[in-house]
C-alpha cells in the first residue's frame, strides 16, 4: 500500500504509528545457556507482556507497562554456601549437576568449552533491582496521553511511570485487573522489604554490582541479562518503588467495567473486552472518527476461570494489532495442528456468505479443545502432588498465575479427598487472603461455568469452603505466629515468588531442596537452571509445567478471518503466517524498537448533520451529470468520537452561489436577461489584453456593462437591484454553488 | 423519526411495570411485571397490544429484546409467563444480581400462589428455569450491542441489589428507562448514578412524586430503639419481610447495632431461603454501597455473625429474640404462623414494611390499631403486641426525581409507576420548572414523541481542518464581549476584542449512487474537474469634489500633482469615514487603495474606465472617481460603501459646519 499522498493531512493525522517493544523470548532463552527445551519460554508472555506505544488521531497511547521479573534470577537471595564451592569451579563436571545433565543440549555444551558453567557464586548477592522496559525511559512521559493496561502483570511497572515528573496520562484498567495488579504490586513491595531487611540499607543510591568493573566480571550469560545484547539495557534497572508509589499510582488509575465505553478527549472511544488470560485481563478497541483499532493481547478462547476471549467484540475494526507473543512457545503444537481442518475451511470461504463462514470458523476455533488439554495438565500435576505427599514429601508450588492457583486448589483438594489423604494445604502470601476473597465476588469477569455457580447460589470457587473445613490455611508470611502453631509436614504450599528470588518460596526451597521426596512445581521459564542455581545441590524433584498463555498459532488465521480487518499488524516473528490467504487485508510486521507507520485507510471521516440544518439546504442541480450540491454552514463539534455539524448561531447562509465554473453562452445570457425584462445588446469584443473579452451592454432599465472573459465576468452598474438580477442571470448560464 | 412508548403496565398506578418502546424500528420491552393486587387477567400486562409485523407471527418478530431493571415481582413477575406461555424466545437482558435473584422471587411467588392459595399455576418451576436460561447478564456500564443498531447500557439505580436504569440507543435516538431508583444511599446500597447523556426520552418512576423525605437515619434510630426496648424487656421481635433486599438491609443495621451495644440476643432467619439469599449477597457485594463493598476481604458484611437459622420448635421457646420471617405483609406462610403465637403478648413487637397490599394482615395492622384480627371465620387473633411501622422505602422522593430529570435534561419525560394525582402534580412541576415536555399515560396508551436524527455524510479532511482553523475576528467595540480579549495584537487600542468563532463552511455534494460528501470550497473544482469562472462586480463611482477641488486649485499650479494629492486625501477621508461607519469591519489601507473584505476601492485615473457608465459620466466634469470592484459575498457591504462614497462630500461639508 502506498504511503505517499497523505502528507497534507498532518493536522488531522491519518498516520497511525505503532512503536513497540517486546523482548523477544527466543533471544532470551539463549542467554541463560543451560536449558533449551522448545517449550521453555511458555509463560513468558504471561509474566512479561509486550509493551507498545500507539499513536492515533494525534494521541499517544501506551499499551501495558510491565516489569521483567525473570531478570531477577541474576541475583542470589542467599549467600553462596562457602569458599569450597569455588574449588569446585575448577572442576567442570560438578557432581551436583549430574542429575540434570541429560537435559543439556549441544548449544550449552558449546558454550561450556568457552566458559565454565555458572555457579551460585557467580550470582549477584545484593539487594535486587528491577528491570523495566528500557526504552520507556527514553520517552518523554508527559507526551503520553493514555495508558491502557491489559493484564495484572502488565501494570507492575506502572508506579515507575506514574511517579515521574510530568506524567499526566489517563490510565484505564479494568476494575478486576486494577485490584489484582494492586495486590501483586503490594505483594512485590512487601517481599522486597523482607529481603531488604536482610541486606540492610544501601550505602549509596548506586549499587556496587552496577559499577562497570563489577559488571565486566559477570559471566557472559548474566551480563546479557543485566545489559541486554547491545549493552543498552542497564538503564532499565531501577530499585523498587515504594508502597507509597503504589498507592499514588492506584489513585491515578481509572477503573473500567466490562465493555464500559470511555471517551477520551471527545475523540477516542475506548472499550475493554475480556481476553480470557486472567480474571480482568482484556483486549481493547479504540475508535476514532476515522475508524477503529482492535488490540489483541495474549488471549485464551476457552478459559477454566476467567471470562473467555470475546473476539466477536473486536469485529468491525479496520486495524487489528496482534500482540499475542505466546506463539513463539507453541511450535510443537503448530506441527501437530496444521493437519486440522482449518486451512480447508478458509479455502472454501469465497462461495459462502460471511455469517455462515464466521460460525464455521468460530466452531473450528473452539474445536481445538484448549480447555481439555489444560485440564489434563492440571490433572497430571495433581497426580504428581499426590505421589509426593504419599511418599512423605512436601510440595512447593511457587506459581503466581492466579487462575492456575485457583484451579489447582480445587483439583488438589479433590484429589486429596479421593485418596483420603489428610495433608494440609497452605497459601503463604501477603496477597492471598484478599485475593481469595476477591475471586469469589467478581462473577462478572469469570467464565460461563463459574457464572452458573452464581446463579445457582454456590460459591464461585471452592476455596472458601476449604478454608472453613480447615483443609486450606492462609497466612501472610512464613513468620506468622499462627503458621508456626499450625505447621504440619508433609504439606502442600502455594507461595510466591516464581522467580525464586523473593518471598516465602526462598525459605521453603532452602528447607526442602535436600529432600528427594519433596516436589517443586515450576512454571517453565527461559532458564530454570539459573533460577535453581542458588539452591543447589537439589535433591528435590522438579516438575516444570507450561500453561496455555495465548492464542495457538494455527488459530491466528481463522481468527483474523472472523475479524475481517483491513490492516493487520503482526509481530515480525509471525512472518511464517504472513501468507494470509485473505486478499482483502494488508499485513504489516512490526519489530522491537521500531516505529511502524500504518497508511491511512480513509481520506474521509463521517460527519453527522443536524436535521434542522439539513432542512435549510438550498440544493442546486448541476448541468452536467447527476450531481446536486449545496453550500453548508454551521458549527462543528466532536463528541464521543462523532463529528457533528449543527446550525450554530450564524444567520442563515447566503443562498446565492459564490463560486462559479464553466463558460457562459452569451446568446443564452441575452435570452435570460430579456426574460427578466432587461434589454441588452451584444457589444464588440475588445481584445486589447492578452485575453479577449466580450461585452454585453444593458440599456434598460438602467445602464450596465457585462464584460465576459473565458474565466471571469465583471458586472458593472450603479444600480444594486440591476446588478443582482444580472448576477442571477449569469449564474443561470454557469454552474455554481 | 419518532419514539413510540406503549405503556402496558404501571401507567398511573403501581404494579405490573411494562413499557414497550419502539425506537427507530427496534422494539424494546422494559420490564415485564405482574400486579400483586389483581388475581384475574389484569395481573399481567396485555401483551396482545404489542404491535406485530404480521398478525399471526409470534413475539420474537415483534420485540428486539426485553430488559428487566430489577428482581421485584412488579417488574419481573410476568416474564416466565411471557417467555414460556406466550412463547417469546428473543434475548432478555438483566444485571448479574437480577439474574441471580429473580428466580428466587419468582419461585417464592409461585409457591405462595399454588401451595397456599391453591390457585392454578400460571407457570411452573421449570418455566422459571427455562426462562432464566434465555437471560443475558450484563454488568453496569457495559455497553451491549444487542444487534447492529441497538445499543443498551445499565446504570446503577440503588433501589435494590442489582437494580439498574437502562439506556438504549438506536441510530441517533436515545432514551433511558429508570425502573425504580433511589437517589440517596442507604445502609447497604449506593445512590443511583448516571452520566450526562443526550436523551430524547426519559421514562421515570414516580412512586413518591410529591413527597420530600428527610434523613433516613432518624427513622433507623427509631427502629433500633424499638427493637432494643423490646428485647431488653425479654420480648420477641417479628420482622416479616421478603427474602431479599429489606431483610439484608435490616440485618446489616441490627448486626452493626448489636456489635456497638454488645447485645447477645439471637437474630434468626426463618427458613433456609433467607440464609441462602445471604450467599448471593456475599458474592454480589460489589453491587452494594462503597462502605459495605470494602468489607469483602476482612469480613463480608453479609456474613452475619449473630444470624442463625430458626426452627419451628423455637417459636414458643422462652427468652428474647429477633426473627426475620417470610413472607412480608404477613400474607400467610411462616410469618403468619409466628404472628399467631406472638401477637397476644404485649412484650413482643411486630415491625411492618413500608407498603402492604390491601387484604393482608399487614395492611390491617397498619390501618388503625386493631385489638383483634379475624383470620378466617373460626380463627381470631388477639393483638396485644407492639406494632412498629418501618417507614423507609428504597424509592427516590420528588426532589430526587426532579434532580435526575434536571441532570439528564431529556427532551421528553414519561412518568410511570405512581399514583395518578401525584403524577399529575409532578408532571405540572416538570413542565413549569424545567420546561420539559412531560406525559403521564394511563395503561395501554401510546405516547409518540419525535427523536433526534442526523443526516450522515462523508467529510473531507480539508473541510474538517478548515472547521478547526481559528477564525479570529477583531473588533473595536466597547460592548461586553464574552470571548476573552486578546492582548497580543500590538497596534491596537486596549479596547480591541478578538473573538474566535469557528465556522464550518463547505459544500455538500451528492452524486448519484455515491455517498453524500462534504468538501471545502477550494477542493470542489478539483473534484469536479472544472475551471473556476470568477464573477465580479465593478463600478467606477463618481464623487463630487467641488469644494475640495476649488480650494486645492487655488493653492497649487501643477494640476497633476494636485490631482494625486487630492486622490490620496480623498482616500484617507473615505478611510476615516468607513472606519467610523463600520466599527467591526476590517479596513485595510494600502496607500493607493482601500480593501474591505473583497471590496477594493482606488481612485480611478483612467479617462475612459469601462466601468464608468454613460449615464453618470455626464454628470459633472469636476468629479473624481472611486473605482470599486467586489465579489458577490460582499454585495451588501459594497453597496453601502458605494453610497458612502457618493455622499462623501456632502458629509464632509456638514461636518465642517459643525
Amino acid at each position: 500500500m502506498a504511503l505517499g499522498g497523505h502528507l497534507t493531512t498532518l493536522a488531522w493525522p491519518t498516520w497511525l504509528t505503532a512503536y513497540c517493544r517486546n523482548i523477544l523470548r527466543t533471544e532470551q532463552s539463549r542467554i541463560g545457556g543451560s536449558d533449551s527445551k522448545s517449550c521453555l519460554s511458555k509463560g513468558g508472555g504471561y509474566h512479561f507482556p509486550p509493551c507498545h506505544i500507539l499513536n492515533i488521531c494525534g494521541f499517544s497511547i501506551l499499551l501495558d507497562c510491565p516489569l521483567d521479573l525473570s531478570a531477577l534470577t541474576i541475583f542470589s537471595p542467599i549467600p553462596a554456601s562457602s569458599k569450597a564451592s569455588s574449588l569446585d569451579k575448577e572442576n567442570p563436571s560438578c557432581p551436583n549437576r549430574s542429575g540434570s545433565s541429560d537435559l543439556e543440549e549441544p548449544m550449552v555444551r558449546k558454550r561450556q568449552k568457552v566458559e565454565k558453567p555458572l555457579d551460585a557464586d557467580d550470582l549477584i548477592y545484593a539487594e535486587p533491582w528491577y528491570k523495566t522496559v528500557k526504552n520507556l525511559h527514553l520517552w518523554n512521559v508527559s507526551f503520553i496521553d493514555v495508558v491502557l493496561i491489559s493484564s495484572p502483570t502488565g501494570m507492575l511497572g506502572l508506579p515507575f511511570l506514574t511517579r515521574m515528573k510530568g506524567f499526566s496520562a489517563k490510565i484505564y484498567v479494568t476494575e478486576a485487573t486494577a485490584r489484582l495488579g494492586q495486590l501483586m504490586m503490594e505483594d512485590l513491595v512487601s517481599m522486597h522489604l523482607e529481603i531488604r531487611q536482610f541486606f540492610g540499607p544501601e550505602e549509596s543510591s548506586f549499587p556496587q554490582w552496577m559499577k562497570w568493573e563489577d559488571l565486566t566480571l559477570l559471566p557472559s550469560s548474566l551480563k546479557e541479562v543485566a545489559l541486554g545484547k547491545d549493552g543498552g539495557e542497564l538503564g532499565g534497572w531501577l530499585s523498587l518503588y515504594s508502597a507509597a508509589d503504589v498507592k499514588d499510582c492506584m489513585q491515578k488509575v481509572l477503573r473500567l467495567k466490562y465493555a464500559e465505553e470511555i471517551c477520551y478527549n471527545s475523540t477516542l472511544i475506548i472499550k475493554a473486552f475480556s481476553s480470557g488470560l486472567e480474571i480482568g485481563s482484556c483486549n481493547w478497541t479504540i475508535n476514532g472518527p476515522k475508524g477503529g483499532v482492535g488490540f489483541i493481547s495474549s488471549s485464551i478462547f476457552d478459559s477454566a476461570h476467567a471470562m473467555n476471549f470475546d473476539y466477536n467484540a473486536l469485529r468491525g475494526n479496520d486495524i487489528i494489532i496482534y500482540s499475542d507473543f505466546s506463539f513463539s512457545d507453541t511450535t510443537e503444537h503448530v506441527e501437530s495442528g496444521y493437519d486440522n481442518s482449518i486451512p480447508t475451511t478458509c479455502n472454501r470461504s469465497s462461495l459462502r456468505n460471511y455469517e455462515n463462514d464466521c460460525q464455521e470458523l468460530a466452531k473450528s476455533l473452539l474445536n481445538v479443545d484448549e480447555g481439555l488439554e489444560e485440564r489434563d495438565k492440571l490433572a497430571f500435576i495433581c497426580s504428581c502432588v499426590i505421589d509426593s505427599v504419599k511418599a512423605g514429601g512436601s510440595v512447593l508450588i511457587p506459581i503466581s498465575r492466579l487462575g492456575i492457583v485457583l484451579l489447582l486448589l480445587e483439583q488438589i483438594s479433590t484429589s486429596l479427598d479421593v485418596s483420603t489423604l489428610k495433608v494440609p494445604m497452605y497459601i503463604i502470601s501477603s496477597l492471598a487472603e484478599e485475593f481469595l476473597a476477591f475471586s469469589n465476588i467478581i462473577p462478572e469477569w469469570l467464565c460461563k461455568q463459574r457464572q452458573e455457580k452464581l446463579f445457582s447460589g454456590e460459591p464461585l470457587f471452592a476455596h472458601a469452603k476449604l478454608v472453613n473445613e480447615k483443609k486450606l490455611h492462609v497466612f501472610p508470611a512464613v513468620h506468622s505466629p499462627k503458621l508456626l502453631m499450625n505447621w504440619q509436614e508433609p504439606c502442600i504450599v502455594f507461595s510466591p515468588h516464581w522467580s525464586l528470588r523473593l518471598g516465602p518460596a526462598v525459605h521453603l526451597l532452602q528447607r526442602w531442596s535436600g529432600d528427594q521426596n519433596s516436589l517443586l512445581i515450576l512454571e517453565s521459564g527461559p532458564d530454570v537452571d539459573l533460577a535453581l542455581l542458588p539452591f543447589k545441590p537439589m535433591e528435590m524433584k522438579v516438575l516444570e509445567c507450561s500453561f496455555l498463555s495465548g492464542i495457538r498459532l494455527q488459530n491466528v488465521e481463522p481468527l483474523l478471518k472472523i475479524l475481517q480487518p483491513k490492516v493487520v499488524l503482526l509481530p515480525k516473528d509471525l512472518k511464517q503466517i504472513s501468507s494470509l490467504k485473505s486478499n482483502s487485508c494488508s499485513t504489516f510486521h512490526y519489530c522491537i524498537n521500531e516505529t511502524l507507520r500504518i497508511p491511512s485507510l480513509k481520506d474521509n471521516s463521517e460527519l453527522e448533520i443536524a436535521t434542522d440544518l439539513a432542512s435549510q439546504f438550498n440544493w442546486r442541480n448541476l448541468k452536467q451529470e447527476n450531481i446536486n450540491m449545496t453550500r453548508l454552514k454551521g458549527e462543528l463539534c466532536v463528541d464521543h468520537g462523532r463529528q457533528r455539524l449543527s446550525t450554530g448561531n450564524q444567520e442563515s447562509s447566503e443562498s446565492r452561489p459564490l463560486v462559479h465554473w464553466g463558460s457562459p453562452d452569451l446568446e443564452k445570457l441575452l435570452v435570460v436577461l430579456s426574460n427578466r425584462g432587461i434589454k441588452a445588446t451584444l457589444g464588440d469584443a475588445f481584445g486589447s489584453e492578452s485575453e479577449s473579452a466580450s461585452l454585453v451592454h444593458v440599456h434598460d432599465p438602467n445602464q450596465a456593462l457585462i464584460e465576459v472573459r473565458t474565466t471571469s465576468t465583471v458586472i458593472s452598474t450603479a444600480h444594486e437591484s440591476l446588478a443582482s438580477i444580472i448576477f442571477e442571470a449569469i449564474g443561470s448560464v454557469l454552474d455554481g454553488v | 423519526m419518532a419514539i413510540d412508548s406503549l405503556v402496558l403496565g404501571a401507567g398511573q398506578e403501581v404494579g405490573k411495570s411494562c413499557v414497550v418502546v419502539t425506537i427507530n424500528g427496534k422494539r424494546i420491552m422494559f420490564d415485564c411485571g405482574m400486579h400483586m393486587g389483581h388475581l384475574d387477567h389484569q395481573r399481567y400486562p396485555d401483551f396482545s397490544l404489542i404491535p406485530k409485523p404480521e398478525p399471526d407471527q409470534n413475539f420474537d418478530h415483534a420485540l428486539t429484546c426485553i430488559i428487566i431493571t430489577h428482581f421485584h415481582l412488579d417488574h419481573v413477575g410476568a416474564l416466565p409467563y411471557f417467555t414460556e406461555v406466550c412463547g417469546y424466545r428473543g434475548p432478555i437482558y438483566m444485571t448479574y444480581p437480577t439474574k441471580a435473584l429473580a428466580p428466587i422471587m419468582l419461585e417464592d411467588y409461585r409457591k405462595v400462589m399454588v401451595e397456599r392459595r391453591g390457585e392454578e399455576e400460571q407457570f411452573s418451576s421449570d418455566h422459571i428455569a427455562e426462562c432464566m436460561k434465555k437471560v443475558i447478564p450484563v454488568d453496569l456500564k457495559q455497553t451491549v450491542q444487542v444487534d447492529k443498531d441497538l445499543q443498551i447500557r445499565a446504570y446503577y439505580a440503588g433501589h435494590v441489589l442489582g437494580a439498574a436504569m437502562f439506556y438504549a440507543k438506536v441510530g441517533d435516538a436515545a432514551m433511558v428507562y429508570t425502573g425504580d431508583y433511589n437517589m440517596t444511599p442507604d445502609r447497604h446500597l449506593g445512590a443511583a448514578q448516571i452520566e450526562r447523556l443526550n436523551l430524547d426520552l426519559l421514562i421515570s418512576e414516580s412512586t413518591y412524586g410529591t413527597t420530600i423525605r428527610d434523613s433516613k437515619y432518624a427513622r433507623e434510630r427509631e427502629f433500633l430503639r424499638a427493637v432494643h426496648k423490646c428485647v431488653a424487656g425479654g420480648g420477641k421481635v417479628l420482622i416479616p419481610t421478603f427474602a431479599l433486599g429489606r431483610a439484608q438491609e435490616l440485618c446489616i443495621l441490627l448486626e452493626d447495632y448489636w456489635e456497638r451495644m454488645n447485645l447477645k440476643v439471637p437474630i434468626y432467619f426463618s427458613a433456609g431461603l433467607t440464609l441462602q439469599a445471604n450467599m448471593y449477597y456475599k458474592m454480589l457485594i460489589s453491587w452494594t454501597s462503597q462502605k459495605v463493598k470494602e468489607t469483602y476481604s476482612t469480613r463480608n458484611a453479609f456474613d452475619f455473625k449473630n444470624a442463625h437459622k430458626f426452627d419451628r420448635s423455637m417459636i414458643d421457646a422462652p427468652g428474647p429474640c429477633v426473627l426475620f420471617a417470610t413472607p412480608g405483609m404477613i400474607s400467610g406462610g411462616f410469618s403468619l404462623e409466628v404472628f399467631k403465637h406472638w401477637a397476644p403478648s404485649e412484650m413482643n413487637l411486630v415491625t411492618l414494611p413500608g407498603y402492604c397490599v390491601a387484604g393482608t394482615i399487614g395492611h390491617k395492622l397498619m390501618s388503625g390499631k386493631p385489638t383483634k384480627i379475624d383470620l378466617d371465620k373460626d380463627t381470631q387473633i388477639d393483638v396485644r403486641c407492639q406494632i412498629h411501622h418501618l417507614s423507609f422505602s428504597p424509592h427516590t422522593d420528588a426532589k430526587g426525581i426532579m434532580d435526575l430529570i434536571k441532570f439528564l435534561s431529556p427532551k421528553n419525560v414519561i412518568l410511570v409507576h405512581g399514583e395518578k394525582p401525584k403524577m399529575a402534580t409532578l408532571k405540572g412541576k416538570i413542565q413549569s420548572e424545567l420546561g420539559i415536555q412531560c406525559y403521564d399515560p394511563a395503561n395501554n396508551e401510546t405516547v409518540s414523541i419525535s427523536s433526534t436524527h442526523y443526516v450522515k455524510a462523508l467529510a473531507s479532511d480539508a473541510f474538517i481542518r478548515s472547521c478547526l482553523n481559528p477564525n479570529f475576528k477583531f473588533s473595536k467595540s466597547s460592548q461586553e464581549d464574552e470571548h476573552g480579549s486578546n492582548s497580543r495584537n500590538n497596534n491596537s487600542t486596549p479596547r480591541l476584542r478578538v473573538s474566535d468563532e469557528r465556522v464550518a463552511e463547505g459544500v455538500l455534494v451528492m452524486e448519484r449512487n455515491k455517498k453524500a460528501k462534504v468538501v471545502h470550497q477550494d477542493e470542489l473544482l478539483l473534484m469536479l474537474g472544472e475551471k473556476k469562472h470568477q464573477v465580479q462586480f465593478a463600478y467606477c463611482c463618481p464623487v463630487d469634489i467641488g469644494n475640495l477641488g476649488e480650494t486645492k486649485s487655488s493653492t497649487t499650479n501643477d494640476g497633476q500633482l494636485c490631482k494625486s494629492e487630492t486622490c490620496s486625501r480623498l482616500l484617507r477621508q473615505l478611510s476615516a469615514k468607513l472606519s467610523n461607519e463600520f466599527s467591526q469591519g476590517n479596513i485595510q489601507d494600502f496607500e493607493d487603495h482601500l480593501q474591505v473584505e473583497s471590496f477594493h476601492v482606488s481612485i480611478c485615473l483612467k479617462n475612459n474606465c469601462p466601468y464608468r457608465l454613460m449615464d453618470v459620466q455626464n454628470k459633472s466634469q469636476e468629479a473624481a472617481f472611486f473605482c470599486c470592484s467586489w465579489g458577490m459575498a460582499d454585495e451588501k457591504l459594497a453597496w453601502k460603501i458605494i453610497s458612502i462614497c457618493q455622499n462623501l462630500n456632502v458629509h464632509q461639508h456638514k461636518q465642517g459646519c459643525l
